[in-house]
């Protein structure tokens, strides 16, 4: 078992600038299972329904998905952090029946409104033998992937769960809390204007339209994509709740929230949590699925200078992404089958798809790449996951969609335009992103 | 419009202090002459903390780019909706970007790329003052 509490991985396992060279772990690396549990939109207040049972559910399943016991796992890396932007109201009362139903740790809320470590190890029956354990510095899937793959790489673990739950609790996202008061501290004194969480995108975007000529319209094939392909996702929101098709018009017609960004450029919160498990390549040979190894890791969290990202930030910092990437991964853009970067605001995954030069898309392109075929059966497929748009705020979808094309277990939605050999997948927004490389093969 | 109070604390009491006083400073560095914003315990680009000094700006700027927020989740704002959210290139410094409601121009009518000043509102609820912008002449 591991001593102390578990703390934020070190800077040290991050790939965060250029000229690293190839990953020292290239190909040594494989993501062998996937479990997912069911979506709701909100917490309803029972055990069985919260984040700290999703998230049991979920690893249950990756470990049965890889054919792994769970006394085999020794790592755990997580996102303590659980939030989908409503937090517990101090003085709420906690449901102390819910929190007894589980294994407590020292916080009643963890299970309900948060995740340790620990209390995963006390509540998933069986994890009797876990050395590593890490938590995300960035509320994402995608750092969680990054610190697990350069973990087992380094040999800290041989068998890691990779985890990522999210609870969603009632009320209107980013309202109530510091927004219902007259006044401001921290960081948010310089943040007083109002913004919603999608206006930096859409600011950025109203000067890329500027630059390129281009308008929001061009979005639409894009949004309405991805909505297509998270219906054919069963693990996702809308398969499982709301399996409405969007057309263009619908897209075209949506309110704004902030303007050039509409209501359906921006997620929804929902509850869900998933759990993948990497080996090493030695040991993936071994287990049920057919292994996905890792070519590489980054980081790309460039300093922003004012309150807000620019759209010369953002390209900056999706250049450098790329580059990144691709270096470490000793691939070129010309390599990549498909890319599964994150949505969750749509805007931005054009700036995402620019920065990986997908197919060839220089700056400025990609809103014209949008108009031609990047279904999953053509030859240029665009987010095949359909990201959050599809499937829900989980930040997730990308990763899960990009193993299982890659496995040949995307079902319905798989890729059949091209042979799926090499996946690109990350998040969150450009300015602050990890990214995974993931490959057919090793070498 | 009526925005929330900023609450000063020992590293931005000076920036909204100049603000009450009407001018507008920026944190630099003596040592490398970088300019930041918001305030940080120490230079960005030299590490260096005792070399931080407050900086007097022009008060003029450019109007970068901006959107238009018609679900705000600010209650005090709400009523306002919609309304201009621009981001303001700092004379000095362009790289350095500030918010801006913009008073005086209505929403979605923004001149992007042209010149403005500072102005200072003061805020209902403890009175701090806050910078603003509007068209230079």
């Amino acid at each position: 078992m591991t001593t102390g509490p578990t703390q934020k991985a070190p800077q040290s396992m991050y790939r965060d600038y250029e000229g690293l060279g190839v990953w020292e772990h290239r190909g040594k690396v494989a993501a062998v299972g996937i479990g997912h549990s069911p979506t709701s939109r909100r917490w309803d207040g029972t055990a069985e329904n919260s984040v700290g049972a999703n998230t049991i559910l979920a690893i249950q399943k990756a470990m049965e998905d890889a054919g792994v016991s769970p006394d085999q796992v020794d790592g755990l890396v997580l996102d303590a952090d659980t939030t989908t932007g409503a937090h517990w109201q101090k003085g709420d009362p906690i449901p102390m029946d819910v929190v007894n139903s589980f294994n407590p740790s020292d916080d009643p809320l963890d299970g309900i409104a948060k995740l340790s470590a620990e209390w995963v190890i006390k509540n998933v029956p069986g994890l009797t033998n876990i050395k590593f354990t890490a938590y995300a510095n960035h509320s994402c899937m995608s750092d969680c992937v990054v610190v697990a793959a350069q973990a087992v790489g380094d040999g800290l673990c041989n068998n890691c769960l990779v985890v990522k739950g999210w609870h969603n609790l009632a009320g209107r996202y980013y309202q109530g809390g510091a927004a219902a008061e007259d006044t401001l501290s921290g960081r948010g004194q310089f943040n007083l204007w109002g913004a919603p969480a999608s206006y930096g995108t859409a600011s950025q975007f109203a000067e890329y339209c500027i630059k390129y000529g281009k308008n929001h319209d061009m979005m639409a094939p894009f949004v309405v994509n991805s909505k297509k392909n998270g219906l054919l996702f069963p693990e996702g929101f809308f398969a499982q709740h709301r399996p409405d098709v969007i057309t263009v018009e619908d897209y075209i017609s949506a309110r704004w929230i902030a303007k050039p960004a509409n209501l359906f450029d921006n997620d929804i919160p929902i509850m869900a949590s998933a759990a993948y498990l990497f080996t090493t390549a030695e040991r993936a040979k071994d287990m049920k699925q057919k292994p996905v190894y890792i070519l590489n890791h980054t980081r790309t969290w460039p300093r922003i200078r004012g309150v807000a990202p620019t759209l010369d930030d953002i390209e900056s910092a999706g250049d450098m992404m790329g580059r990144q990437l691709y270096e470490g991964a000793g691939i070129t853009a010309s390599d990549v089958s498909f890319e599964n970067m994150y949505d969750g605001f749509t805007l931005f995954h054009l700036f995402h798809l620019e920065g990986l030069r997908y197919r060839g898309v220089q700056r400025g392109e990609g809103l014209d790449f949008f108009q031609g075929d990047i279904s999953i059966s053509g030859p240029n497929p665009v987010s095949p996951s359909g990201g959050n748009t599809g499937s829900g705020r989980t930040r997730f979808w990308m990763h899960t969609d990009s193993i299982q094309q890659l496995q040949g277990r995307a079902g319905a939605r798989a890729v059949t335009g091209i042979r799926p050999e090499i996946a690109i997948s990350g998040g969150t927004m450009p300015q602050n992103v990890e990214a995974t490389v993931w490959s057919t093969t090793p070498d | 419009m009526p925005k929330q109070s900023p609450i000063p604390d020992q590293m931005t009491k000076p920036f909204w202090d100049a603000c009450n006083e009407g001018r507008l400073v920026m944190q630099a560095c003596k040592a490398c002459d970088y300019i930041q914003y918001p305030p940080e315990t120490e230079c960005f680009e030299c590490k260096s903390s005792e070399h931080l000094e407050w900086r007097e700006m022009s008060g003029r700027g450019k109007i970068r780019t901006y959107g238009v927020v018609h679900d705000c989740p600010v209650k005090t704002l709400q009523v306002d909706q919609p309304f201009n959210v621009a981001l303001i290139a700092l004379e000095e410094d362009p790289e350095i970007v500030l918010y801006s409601h913009l008073p005086g121009i209505p929403a979605d009518e923004v001149p992007v790329g042209a010149n403005v000043k500072v102005i200072f509102q003061e805020t209902p609820a403890t009175g701090q003052k806050v910078p603003e912008w509007q068209l230079a002449d």
